[in-house]
């Protein structure tokens, strides 16, 4: 048993899915938690019209609790393995932010899901795997 | 960003030497049946309006006086805010001060962006070549100053911009002059004359954004596409309507079938637009320097000695004030209703944030262009308005008229948005909120696109730039009620800075 959570990044997708399937393989075989985050995309530097401003706090009041809901299946799913599970939705740049928790949360790895796609701008932007294999301070495993 | 009664005079005679005869005489119906209805109506407003008293031998009309005084007041009551609070202001643009938490909500940094795109345009570009070459390299120095006197009012505005804005039940916010009139007046007690300010005020928020924050940026867009496409033998000159009708569907998709991807790309580009402008500038400077140094001896001196100048140094001086005070806006209260919408505890610190913008409309992309014209040689070439800062910067970059052209459609049509959402909120201020009301003064804003854009209308343009800076009326004396509420919240905010209750995040 270890202190030290699993962190997985989710959005709902397949491949977040795919994630935390394996996650929870690891987190039972190891003895420990697992601390789903889920992170939005947001710059504070973007550049939004009047009318998005004034809506914005609407908008990120309805985005945090379609995250949440996003986050339940997940959720409930660990909770039936018995796996002690903790969940965060978050603003920011997605990699950066995950590095950050992963210290701050003293987490033992990542594990992420990949969309399996090569496309030219995943290769020219860079992916959210490919940025956590290069900047993590901990262990990156890429779910396929 | 708007370059005023001369520009609508020289656009009027653009207009008349681009299009053909042909089309005039269709044209000239309708137009001069418009024309007769409103310039009575409008010679009247913009006569009052722009009511000059003369001054060593030049008018100066007394609403610049009016904006520059209460600028000045407001520098004085704050003890030089725009210069002890910089920094901070920078720090609070740059979210130092911004708990993480609130990721996701509007930043200072949008706010002030966003506000900056209501406000950077035609001004910067066309109203400085106007300043100097009536008012000579010297009109600079005196727009500078009056660029950093409007800091303070933007200051003043902008925190009782958030203080008094509305938070309604799902989320949304709605701020400005409207609300801290009504809000603000109440609280001290005059409840009556809050009221009858607010509701001027929406109704000059309404003509000038219809008018000056639309008819009269379609038709210098158009102009400027005309001019880059041959002139008199473009194939567009006297289309206008079509140029009009395609600017209007293309405004209609964004306010009202609400797509987002136009504004988007438009709010991308207005910003690489503007850095291209700055950079291109900042290339001319920066190979000439040898004659900076030059320049600002021209501009310093000019200033005080106003040598060959209509109305000496009192005509240099009016020009750079009354450019300064049309570019940046300070004290007319439309970047309020902007910069009400950020997420802040504190609505100082809004404040603090929307003092930068004169700084930058003004000290900075103004000077530039400035600098530019003087070094470039052509002040002395006759040519005024958007022409001579083409020239001016054609004379470096051969191919820089076309991007100028680019650049001034997509600042008229950011500031139309913005001018947009302005009117909406004051329309919706006075009639109340509804799809309906909303959607009426939508179609209303587009119809008047087609309207700008086609005709040389003349006593209209005259009548909405009036409207405008009527705005500043209502706002100012509103401003001069509450500026003690505001010295207040300043108090308040730095007790808590010193007491470490608000500090550095990063």
């Amino acid at each position: 048993m270890t202190d030290q959570p699993i962190l997985v990044g989710y959005d709902g997708t397949d491949a977040a899915q795919r994630a935390v399937e394996f996650a929870g393989k690891r987190a039972t075989a190891e003895g420990c938690a697992i601390h789903l985050v889920y992170v939005l995309e947001w710059s504070p530097y973007s550049f939004l019209s009047t009318q998005e401003l004034e809506e914005r706090h609407q908008r990120r009041t309805e985005e945090l609790s379609r995250a949440e809901e996003t986050l339940k299946p997940a959720l409930d799913a660990l909770n039936k393995l018995k796996i002690p599970v903790t969940s965060e939705v978050r603003y920011g740049h997605s990699g950066e932010l995950i590095c950050k928790i992963a210290e701050d949360k003293g987490a033992c790895q990542i594990i992420v899901g990949r969309k399996g796609g090569s496309t030219l701008s995943a290769r020219l932007l860079g992916s959210l795997p490919l940025t956590l294999v290069q900047a993590s301070p901990v262990p990156v495993t890429v779910v396929p | 960003m708007f370059w005023k009664k001369t520009a609508a005079a020289s656009a009027v005679a653009m207009m008349s030497a681009t299009l053909p005869q042909i089309a005039l005489a269709q044209e000239v119906g309708l137009d001069e049946r418009i024309n007769q209805a409103i310039a009575p109506i409008s010679n009247v407003i913009a006569g009052t309006m722009f009511y000059s008293v003369p001054i060593a031998g030049t008018a100066f009309p007394l609403i610049v006086g009016w904006l520059v005084v209460a600028a000045t007041i407001f520098t004085l009551y704050f003890g030089f805010v725009q210069f002890r609070r910089f920094g901070h202001a920078i720090a609070l643009v740059k979210g130092d001060y911004s708990h993480p938490e609130d990721a996701g909500e509007v930043s200072h940094f949008q706010a002030l962006a966003t506000a900056l795109s209501g406000t950077v345009g035609l001004g910067n570009i066309a109203g400085v070549a106007v300043a100097v070459s009536i008012g000579g390299p010297g009109a600079t120095f005196w727009m500078i100053l009056a660029g950093l006197l409007g800091m303070a009012s933007k200051f003043t505005e902008c925190t009782l911009g958030v203080k008094y804005r509305n938070e309604y039940e799902d989320g949304r916010v709605s701020g400005g002059p409207m609300y801290y009139l009504s809000k603000g007046l109440a609280e001290k007690g005059k409840p009556g004359l809050g009221k009858v300010l607010a509701v001027v005020f929406s109704i000059c928020c309404i003509g000038g954004a219809v008018g000056g924050g639309n008819m009269f940026q379609a038709n210098q867009a158009f102009q400027q596409v005309v001019n880059v496409t041959g002139g008199e033998n473009s194939f567009l000159a006297g289309s206008g309507w079509l140029f009009g009708l395609v600017m209007a569907i293309i405004v209609g998709v964004v306010i009202i079938g609400g797509i987002k991807s136009i504004a988007k790309v438009t709010e991308k580009i207005v910003p690489i637009m503007a850095v291209i402008y700055v950079t291109a500038g900042m290339i001319i400077i920066l190979s000439n320097i040898t004659m900076v140094g030059d320049a600002f001896a021209q501009i310093f001196v000019g200033a005080f000695t106003g040598a060959g100048v209509a109305g000496g140094v009192i005509g240099a001086l009016i020009q750079g004030f009354k450019r300064a005070a049309f570019s940046n806006e300070a004290g007319i209260g439309s970047a309020a209703i902007a910069h009400a919408a950020v997420r802040t505890k504190e609505p100082v610190t809004e404040g603090y944030v929307a003092l930068l913008e004169p700084f930058i409309d003004t000290v900075v992309i103004c000077t530039m262009t400035a600098l530019v014209i003087t070094i470039s040689g052509e002040l002395n070439s006759g040519l005024t308005g958007v022409e001579l800062t083409s020239a001016a910067f054609a004379s470096a970059f051969t191919w820089f008229p076309l991007i100028l052209a680019l650049a001034v459609v997509l600042f008229a049509f950011s500031t139309m948005l913005s001018w947009s959402y302005y009117g909406l909120k004051s329309w919706t201020y006075l009639v109340g909120e509804g799809k309906g009301k909303e959607i009426i003064f939508k179609l209303f804003f587009c119809l008047c696109v087609i309207v700008g854009a086609s005709m040389s209308l003349g006593p209209v343009i005259d009548f909405s730039d009036s409207m405008i800076f009527a705005m500043a009326i209502p706002n100012i004396i509103g401003l001069y009620f509450l500026m003690p509420v505001v010295r207040g919240e300043v108090k308040q905010y730095w007790a808590k800075i010193e007491s470490g209750e608000i500090k550095k995040v990063k």
